[in-house]
């Protein structure tokens, strides 16, 4: 198997007496889907903010590409190239999608915006990850619909050539044809090469998209398992009860 | 969702249905502005012989200038959602910097009206910093600054309360023209970059192979402003004088211009440079443009501080109409004639949409009514009444739209 592009060892992270994360292991493959399962309060969101430098781990090794890396800031993992996507997209209704994606990092010529050049780069995004369900990428973010947007919200994840995208919950408020279009897009992100990092509640979206699944149990990983070993009940165990009888682990987990 | 796009519809048609859905989406734009100027013109023409006449109509751009030009510094704040309730005395204070400055301490214009820029530049970032990094509501603050600006006027006007404005250059911007030949010059240089920039927009997209607006659109329109803009420079050339053989009164007023040059400018910040776009994502969603790494706090205080300066060169223009500033100069209806001028030529009370030239359809809008009806011989009281009422009109369109679009 290949190298892991991002592996977390031995993470801990308390919040005063709260002990959050104890000795979490997590390795993300470049080109596959990691699926990150567990209950509410088992510790998705805490362990998704140290990876993206929104908190930084009291004990633990953050392996990115093999080297051993200090991420203190967002602008830490930003830079590293690992993007995360909010379960609120964070997007300006008001703009259209080509300023949506550029937000902040616009492409200047002197001091003028460099229009054309965003709106090419824009669309060659959205052709790569075949998107064909926006009519104009110059339409404003309000006239989308939910998929629409958070397709939007992972492209402008893609765009900086990302090595890791995290997407915090992207079904989440979306209908059926909508959820199926968004899981093709992870899918799609994820045989370009990214490390994709899918937080879900639902498990048959984990399962139809997801190479490995890491299931959080009370701030422990209970087990990071490939999908084709386990069964959908094996995992529900995992997530209730933070073991499985003879589920294979990978990784640092076994 | 997934559209094809006909091919045997007719493409200005097709631009046509693509404009009602904008518009029934919510997505109103001028056209509000637009209609009601429209009919207003229409309505005061036939009741009032003397409205529709050439001495008017320059009477009315001059009377709704400084309106503008605070309304244009308004559209920044709105912009972000806030408010500046102070903006009308802002210009009271920082006209009579300026006025005091050149009458009273013989300075040349050219050093005094900088000056007044550089006060405005200081109560802009007085009250940005107050709304921005102590996190009081901008209306609670410009409440608190309308009043104090009010009697820092009052303190600068001095016992005397009016002082004279003597400097015949600021005074031209208001009661001068340019002459009949300048001012065709004039129009036909402005047509000729609209028209330049226009092409080279569309020659730059091109090149790139992106799509471009429907030429036959692009040429309607330009035909249409440019027809319209050219009358209005006709009918301002034509002799406007009771007694021509006294004095001659025809031409552009200076301070068309004037307002033409903030118009160009202000456009270009907001629509074409990085700072402008961050504006419309601060007023969109401001924890998005957060953590897209944009200084909120930055971006809301310098919308103040350009509020404020242009509430400054409005000071300027109110020296040049009154020929003198007064303790009631920027006061009484300015602040919300301003603000019924953004709202009503279609910017958003709720942050997030807003352009330069709502600023100067709505102003003229209110310009509009206030010179018709003062022609017509009411009193003030009923102008106020009816102004106001234009005013929650065009709050209700905003805020029905931005239900209707907001899905």
């Amino acid at each position: 198997m290949a190298q892991p592009i991002l592996s977390l060892r031995s993470i801990n992270k308390s919040f005063g007496p709260v002990h959050v994360l104890r000795d979490v292991n997590l390795d993300v493959y470049p080109g596959e889907v990691t699926a990150l399962v567990g209950d509410n309060g088992a510790g998705k969101s805490t362990l998704i903010k140290c990876i993206a430098g929104i908190y930084t781990p009291d004990s633990g090794q953050y392996l990115f590409d093999n080297n051993e890396v200090q991420v203190h800031g967002p602008r830490d993992a930003t830079a590293l190239g690992i993007e995360v996507v909010y379960q609120d997209l964070a997007l300006c209704d008001n703009l259209d999608i080509v300023h949506n994606m550029f937000l902040g990092r616009e492409q200047k010529k002197g001091m003028v915006l460099d229009e054309s050049a965003m709106e090419v780069m824009a669309r060659k995004t959205l052709d790569g990850l075949s998107v064909r369900t926006v009519k104009s990428i110059r339409q404003t973010v309000s006239s989308l619909s939910g998929g629409q947007r958070q397709t939007v919200a992972i492209a402008r994840a893609v765009l900086w050539n990302n090595k890791v995208v995290i997407l915090d919950e992207p079904t989440a408020a979306l209908g059926v044809s909508q959820t199926e279009q968004v899981l093709h897009l992870v899918r799609r992100l994820a045989d370009s090469g990214i490390g994709v990092i899918l937080i879900s509640h639902n498990l048959n979206d984990v399962f139809e998209v997801a190479d490995n699944i890491a299931a959080l149990y009370l701030g422990q990983m209970a087990a990071q398992v490939r999908k084709a070993d386990v069964t959908s009940n094996q995992v529900i165990e995992l997530i209730t009860t933070g073991k499985s009888a003879g589920v294979a682990s990978i990784g640092a987990n076994s | 969702m997934s559209t094809e796009v006909e091919v045997n519809v007719h493409p200005l048609k097709g631009a046509a249905q693509d404009y009602w859905s904008r518009i029934k989406s919510g997505d109103i734009g001028a056209l509000p502005a637009v209609l009601g100027l429209l009919v207003l013109c229409a309505v005061f023409s036939v009741m009032q012989d003397s409205f529709l006449t050439p001495g008017n109509f320059a009477n009315l751009l001059t009377q709704a200038a400084a309106v503008i030009v605070i309304a244009m510094g308004l559209v920044f704040v709105l912009l972000l959602g806030e408010i500046d309730l102070s903006a009308g005395y802002s210009s009271g204070v920082c006209g009579a910097v300026l006025v005091i400055l050149v009458t009273n301490h013989n300075f040349k214009w050219w050093i005094a009206f900088p000056i007044s820029i550089v006060v405005g530049i200081a109560l802009g970032l007085f009250i940005g910093w107050l709304v921005s990094f102590l996190g009081i509501p901008s209306f609670v603050v410009t409440l608190a600054t309308f009043l104090a600006f009010q009697g820092l006027l009052l303190l600068l006007a001095g016992e005397g309360g009016t002082i004279r404005m003597e400097d015949p250059t600021v005074l031209s911007v208001e009661n001068s023209n340019m002459n009949v030949s300048i001012s065709w010059i004039f129009y036909l240089a402005c047509g000729a970059l609209y028209v330049l920039s226009g092409l080279r927009r569309v020659y730059a997209r091109r090149k790139v192979g992106l799509k471009t607006e429907l030429m036959q659109l692009w040429v309607l329109k330009t035909v249409g402003l440019l027809g319209v803009t050219g009358i209005a420079v006709y009918a301002l050339n034509l002799e406007r004088s009771n007694n021509p053989q006294l004095v001659s009164l025809k031409g552009i007023p200076y301070v068309v211009p004037v307002i033409l040059f903030l118009l160009v400018v202000g456009t270009f910040v907001l629509n074409r440079t990085a700072f402008g776009r961050h504006l419309y994502a601060v007023g969109g969603n401001a924890e998005a443009a957060r953590r897209s790494g944009i200084n909120v706090k930055w971006v809301r205080i310098s919308a103040f501080i350009i509020c404020s300066a242009l509430s400054a060169v409005a000071g300027l223009i109110f020296a040049s109409r009154q020929n003198s500033v007064s303790p009631t100069t920027g006061g009484s209806s300015t602040l919300l004639y301003a603000v019924g001028a953004a709202v009503i030529g279609g910017t958003s009370l709720f942050g997030g949409k807003g352009k330069m030239r709502d600023a100067i359809l709505g102003g003229l809008v209110v310009a509009v009514i206030d010179n018709g009806m003062g022609l017509l011989g009411y009193a003030a009281g009923i102008k106020f009444i009816v102004t106001g009422l234009v005013l929650l009109i065009s709050a209700s369109v905003d805020a029905i739209s931005r239900k209707g679009g907001g899905s």
